[in-house]
């Protein structure tokens, strides 16, 4: 097992960058550091540990606990090394008899008023307070108990994930830091003053009523035992720790699991994690229960019908009878009945596997990913312009940001540890300009303001995109330099040609997107001429009938203004899943090999043939709605969907769920019997992300290690079950590790030939492009002095609106989209405490037309498109515009993509999730598809509940 | 039926995206070319079918012209 070092060096104040270095002498030895490098931070480099408690080298020093004095010779006094800069000449002195009685002085009056129960505390083995003590040399407290002190403070035990211990507190203020600078929530005070002052959450409000988002950075900066992890308290101090990424969004997280043998005490963000930077979020940080939980299945199962009761057998058994049901299937209804789809949870060696299983052994290439239903948009848009299919920057870059554009995105929830680092660069003093139909928390954040909010409608993201076009070419903000150099000038002529018309000016468009020209033209001139600009935008861009045309007119805008290709700047796509960006470059669609090749380019298909030793179709398959399509029809019998939940993530539930009834053999691999898996016939058990080896990519095309730190819980790894399922269908994949798939992924995919799990252990994570043509850990910045495709390609984007328009019937537009606690379907995070942060998907409204129709928060209302009705709960909200409701969809019960309907991106099939015409009323009863799912439900998980154990099925119907 | 309909409007909603291009012949290759790269074989056969019965009047005019090239 790869263990880490359970304790980071903490060097007490942040890293400075500084073209100047000085040199000075720290305890009679030369140091030279960065110029505005801390005393405190030089004494580490020299090997020096000064005493320290409010420091700590994630946050900004702050000098209170006076503990870090130094003595500099030619200065008066004792001066603190936090605060103090490293000058050139200066002679410091870290340890003399008159420091040493100073800071036991100042130990003493903090323990004190400090418990004295270190041998039963939570935090023993693990507490500053503690060791400063045995720093300083702390012998004797002079000052007893009897005076006044805390130690009668009620413990706040409100949040489900952490502790507060006022009584061990020694006001250092690390939290009260972290959850500003760290996280930008600014939920914690110091409230009181002198001896009385206390950290306190909110307005003296208990943890889970005030602001806090539980992200944890004030837990993870706390010296002492008063912000404490449950799960330590629960079971001790770890003892020891694995490296391994966060498999929840598109941010990648570096974590290190703290373990207890195999239990996982704690999971700590990793301070040298480039994605994070030492920084979590509530779903990474805490909520990974679910690996654990009760209603994990365990064991494979099979049936012949979905109303027949589950039968538990062995691997072997489910397996081969999962092989022969798919090859009956193929003999049956022809080569093309069969596919398979992979989830952007798993790793990019499973979804690899995946797309070598399908078009190796099931001989078509009809194999997808959930990224059909949210970027594959990116993929093509960005393709088409720039060639390739990925964001250009690091997350890193943000920090080089003088203007921030968000569109369709809300990352506080979605991606919220790039937000908070996004936040930090915004207090600096960066722009923010955001195009969202809803007030999102960016636009009017603690100590955040978007100096531009387009509240565009859902539905005209292309006309906003053409309007900024329109103002930055008729107002000559144009690069015409950049533009020349780097871009065709063909494709050029017609864009401005295209976007110079009056039809494209804000003016014109504004009946259509309800924003007014004014500020359209106020937010161009702001993204071209205020400095480096960066876009960073989500599914609320791609999730459209347009979600391609938009994602071009992005690229456009960054070509137009420069704005590619140096730091600060670029187009990045906020990837929704951990691996979405991953399970992309392997090949996941059904018209490419993996490293974005398509499956008609003969060299690609010849160099895979040869090493796959079969031969490849040259034609694409199916995608997962044309699957749906096809099932409906009767020539797409048999699915294997590797940890995906089609059923309640894909629009058009009830369509969905039709397909499935009409297919003849349902594979469902996965950690829940989860809703696809109601309407399978073959049930295998998945493994958790804490049970297997592999990589995730993240959107900065950042691939770090998930690391095993258990065994599988049901005896193996989902890519081992994959390389069983080819065997049984006849197909050989001899891995003995997930790091060979990567060595034949790299010997295949020319931008990963430079990736193995030996590098990517040695440096952390590398990003593709990573080959002998970049540097050893890849590619940080894309399209620097050229695109990927040679010139960038400017491309028209006619606006047309979406065929989903209001009507009478339906006279609402209904958008969707995700709360920070809840992940996707839900299917971990319900399973955790996360559900005290959100335990319903809600029908937001705003208050007019809440008021039009009769509803009051908490009322339950149907909603209904042309595809199905459903009842939610409402919440009146500002946050929305009127005329538009919105809604989150992690609780199967809700229904919410009973609502959606199949309309689709044009390019991609990308289903239009965000904008669906639905009709609202208040209602007392629950819908008529609820009520069914309810009886189909229960029968379910009664048929899984009295499952036989034994004698398997014989294949055939 | 209904897929057949679907199928229309998809080819529409290319041709949709495609028609703003200032050169149609150059629009309507490329549109054929994004049929050909992205649609499954059931799929393209199935638009074909369905205008050799049915016609092509439902289509807009550039991917007419693209499913020409498809035959
Ligand atoms: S958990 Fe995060 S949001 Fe909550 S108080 Fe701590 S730092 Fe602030
Ligand atoms: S709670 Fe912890 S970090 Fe915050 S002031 Fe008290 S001791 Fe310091
Ligand atoms: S969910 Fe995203 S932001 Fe939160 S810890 Fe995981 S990777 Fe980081
Ligand atoms: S560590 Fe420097 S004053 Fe507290």
């Amino acid at each position: 097992m790869d263990t880490i070092s359970l304790h980071d060096t903490d060097f007490g104040t942040p890293l400075r960058t500084s073209e100047t270095e000085v040199t000075l002498t720290i305890d009679g030895f030369e140091v030279t550091v960065p110029a505005g490098t801390s005393l405190m931070r030089a004494a580490m480099d020299a090997g020096t540990q000064i005493p320290k408690l409010c420091a700590t080298d994630s946050l900004e020093p702050f000098g209170s606990c006076r503990l870090c004095l130094v003595e500099i010779e030619g200065r008066k006094g004792y001066p603190a090394s936090c605060t103090t800069p490293a000058e050139a000449g200066m002679v410091v002195r870290t340890q003399s008899p008159k420091l040493a009685e100073l800071r036991r002085g100042v130990m003493e009056l903090y323990i004190s008023d400090h418990p004295l129960d270190c041998l039963t505390c939570s935090a023993n083995g693990d507490c500053e307070l503690q060791d400063m003590a045995g720093a300083v040399g702390l012998r004797e407290v002079r000052y007893g108990f009897e005076g006044k002190n805390h130690l009668a403070a009620v413990k706040d035990t409100s949040n489900p994930y952490f502790t507060y211990d006022a009584s061990k507190c020694i006001v250092c203020n690390r939290c009260v830091r972290a959850c500003e600078e760290t996280q930008g929530t600014f939920a914690l005070t110091i409230s009181g003053r002198g001896f009385g002052s206390r950290v306190s959450a909110g307005e003296s409000q208990q943890f889970m009523e005030s602001e806090c988002v539980s992200c944890g950075a004030c837990v993870n900066a706390c010296p002492t035992a008063t912000l404490m992890e449950k799960t330590v308290i629960d079971a001790g101090q770890p003892d020891h720790s694995v490296l391994t990424t966060c498999a929840y969004c598109g941010v990648g997280c570096s974590f290190k699991a703290d373990m207890k043998g195999s239990e996982v005490v704690r999971m700590t963000p990793w301070k040298d994690g480039k994605a994070n930077e030492g920084h979590a979020c509530i779903k990474g940080r805490f909520a990974w229960g679910y690996a654990t939980h009760k209603e994990r299945m365990l064991n494979p199962m099979i049936r012949k019908s979905i109303s027949d009761p589950w039968q538990e057998v062995s691997w072997d058994e489910a397996i081969n009878y999962a092989a022969s049901e798919l090859r009956r299937i193929q003999t049956k209804y022809g080569t093309d009945s069969i596919g398979g789809i992979t989830s952007s949870r798993c790793t990019n060696e499973e979804t690899y596997l995946v797309q070598k299983l399908v078009r190796a052994t099931f001989h078509n290439n009809n194999t997808d990913t959930c990224a059909r239903v949210c970027h594959s948009p990116t993929g093509y848009g960005l393709g088409q312009t720039y060639g390739t299919s990925a964001g250009t920057q690091t997350f890193k870059s943000v920090e080089h940001a003088d203007v921030i554009l968000v569109m369709g995105a809300n990352p506080t929830d979605a991606h919220p540890v790039f937000s908070s680092r996004m936040k930090r660069r915004l207090r600096e003093g960066a722009k923010l300009i955001v195009i969202d139909p809803r007030a999102i928390e960016l636009v009017n954040g603690p100590h955040v303001k978007a100096d531009y909010h387009l509240q565009l409608r859902p539905g005209t993201n292309v006309a906003i995109v053409s309007a900024l076009a329109h103002v930055i070419v008729t107002e000559g903000l144009l690069d015409e330099k950049f533009i020349s150099e780097r871009c065709d000038t063909e494709a050029f002529n017609s864009w401005r040609e295209f976007v110079a018309r009056t039809e494209n000016s804000p003016e014109a468009l504004e009946i259509s997107t309800g924003v007014s020209a004014e500020l359209v033209r106020g937010a161009a001139r702001l993204y071209a001429t205020g400095g480096n600009a960066a876009i960073y935008y989500g599914l609320g861009v791609t999730e459209h009938s347009q979600g391609s045309t938009a994602v071009i007119g992005i690229a456009n805008l960054a070509m137009a203004t420069g704005n590619i290709g140096k730091e600060g700047a670029g187009v990045n796509p906020l990837r929704g899943q951990n691996n979405v960006q991953g399970a992309c470059d392997m090949g996941s669609f059904p018209h490419e090999l993996p490293g974005y090749r398509h499956v008609s380019d003969n060299a690609t298909r010849n160099l895979f043939e040869k090493a796959w030793g079969v031969t490849l179709r040259a034609d694409p398959g199916l995608r997962i709605p044309n699957m749906f399509d096809a099932a409906l029809e009767g020539s797409f019998m048999g699915i294997y969907c590797q940890g995906e939940d089609i059923v309640q993530s894909d629009p058009n539930t009830q369509h969905v769920t039709a397909a499935l009834s009409a297919m003849e053999c349902v594979v469902v691999q996965d950690l829940f019997l989860n809703e696809t898996a109601k309407y399978a016939h073959v049930f295998l058990p998945g493994a958790s992300f804490l049970e297997k080896d592999g990589t995730f990519t993240n959107a900065e095309r950042r691939i770090s290690r998930v690391r095993k730190v258990m065994a599988p819980k049901a005896g193996l790894a989902d890519w081992e079950v994959t390389v069983k399922l080819a065997k049984a269908m006849g197909y050989d994949m001899p891995y003995n590790h997930p790091s060979e798939i990567m060595d034949e992924i790299a010997s295949l995919t020319p931008t990963f030939k430079g990736v193995n799990y030996e590098k990517i252990d040695r440096l952390g994570s590398v990003q593709w492009p990573c080959n002998d043509e970049t540097e050893e850990a890849g590619t940080a910045l894309m399209h620097i002095d050229h695109f990927v495709r040679g010139k960038g390609r400017f491309i028209i984007t006619q606006y047309v609106p979406t065929d989903e328009k209001v009507t009478k019937r339906f006279p609402l537009i209904l958008t969707t989209g995700r709360i920070l606690s809840q992940y996707n379907v839900g299917a971990q995070t319900r399973r955790t405490e996360n559900v005290r942060f959100h335990d319903e998907d809600r029908l937001e409204l705003h208050p007019h037309d809440a008021e039009e129709l009769g509803i009051q928060t908490d009322d339950w209302v149907g909603v209904s498109s042309r595809a199905g009705e459903t009842v939610l709960r409402a919440r009146v909200t500002e946050r929305m515009q009127p005329g538009v409701v919105y809604t989150t969809f992690h609780f199967p019960e809700s229904g919410a993509n009973v609502i959606t309907t199949d309309n689709s991106d044009w390019a991609t099939n990308c289903p239009e999730y965000k904008v669906t015409a639905v009709k609202v009323v208040k209602v007392m009863q629950p819908s008529k598809w609820q009520e069914e799912y309810k009886t189909f439900n229960d029968n379910q998980i009664h048929l899984a509940t009295d499952r036989v154990i034994g004698a398997a099925l014989s294949a055939g119907k | 039926m209904e897929h057949n309909n679907n199928l229309i409007k998809m080819a529409n909603d290319i041709g949709a995206f495609f028609e703003a291009m200032p050169d149609q012949q150059q629009a309507a290759k490329d549109a054929a070319s994004h049929i050909q790269k992205f649609w499954e074989s059931r799929m393209q056969k199935a638009l074909l079918a369905y205008i050799k019965t049915d016609g092509d009047g439902q289509l807009k005019p550039v991917m007419r012209e693209a499913i020409k090239s498809l035959n």
